[in-house]
């Protein structure tokens, strides 16, 4: 069988997308924020999450969130067995979009806050935190 | 249920109205993730608080959903704002159906 130039072009795309593959952030946390934004595209900016740098202890990593005009907020850890954290959703009697709370990680990951603005549209920020210790048990 | 669940907030005794406070909460609470597992090696079943809510004279100031990954002893710090004398509630909801709940009074100074 003869193969021509563009069949050969499809099948080195094709590797070269297998190859790509592991190198895509993972997959659940993707699933998870779209779930929560319901595929809608996210900005970046307009969230501060303030996380520490290095975290001895993953079992309680000390966070932070904050997004002026949000509705709710969403947190993921991409780097653990399940990505969902953590949801706030702010009522009329919140004074500011910002809430402050504990977290486990399961080892160094990102960590990742998705914003529901009020018009609509959704923002994000992430950090890295490096975890000595991981969270998960074991 | 869990045994010694104890929730604790912290907010102020006054506040002018309209102003912000900083509220603090938090739950004894073991909140087992559901991922560890034991000396047999079973799994733990997944026992945590998967909600939490905050209330100031029936209006909502925060809705919080829980997730496996929030630490023992669920710890939240936020603000709301105190437009009049009154009463907040906070709500904690339990995986087995439990529900734990506070109450603390503010007042206009």
């Amino acid at each position: 069988m003869e193969i021509s130039r563009r069949e050969t072009l499809a099948l080195c795309l094709g590797a070269a997308v297998l190859t790509m593959m592991p190198f895509r952030a993972n997959a659940a946390v993707e699933d998870a924020i779209s779930a929560f934004t319901g595929g809608a595209d996210v900005a970046e900016g307009g969230v501060t999450l303030t996380a520490p740098e290095i975290a001895e202890n993953g079992n309680t990593v000390p966070i932070e969130v904050s997004a002026p005009g949000a509705v709710s907020i969403a947190v993921f850890a991409a780097g653990n067995p399940t990505p969902g954290v953590a949801t706030f959703n702010f009522g009329p009697l919140a004074a500011s979009q910002s809430a402050a709370t504990r977290i486990r990680l399961a080892g160094t990951q990102d960590v990742i806050a998705v914003a529901k603005m009020a018009d609509g549209s959704f923002a994000k920020a992430s950090a890295t935190v490096k975890v000595t210790i991981g969270g998960c048990g074991g | 249920m869990a045994s010694g669940v104890k929730p604790r907030v912290k907010v102020p005794k006054t506040a002018a109205a309209g102003e912000a406070v900083t509220i603090k909460s938090l739950i004894s609470h073991k909140m087992e993730s559901g991922q560890r597992k034991d000396k047999e090696g079973n799994v733990i079943p997944r026992s945590i608080i998967n909600r939490f809510t905050c209330e100031f004279n029936g209006q909502m100031v925060i809705d919080v959903t829980l997730e496996p990954a929030i630490s023992t002893n669920p710890y939240f710090q936020f603000e709301a704002t105190v437009p009049e004398a009154g009463e907040f509630v906070f709500t904690w909801y339990d995986d087995d159906g439990s529900v734990y709940d506070t109450k603390k009074k503010i007042e206009i100074a």
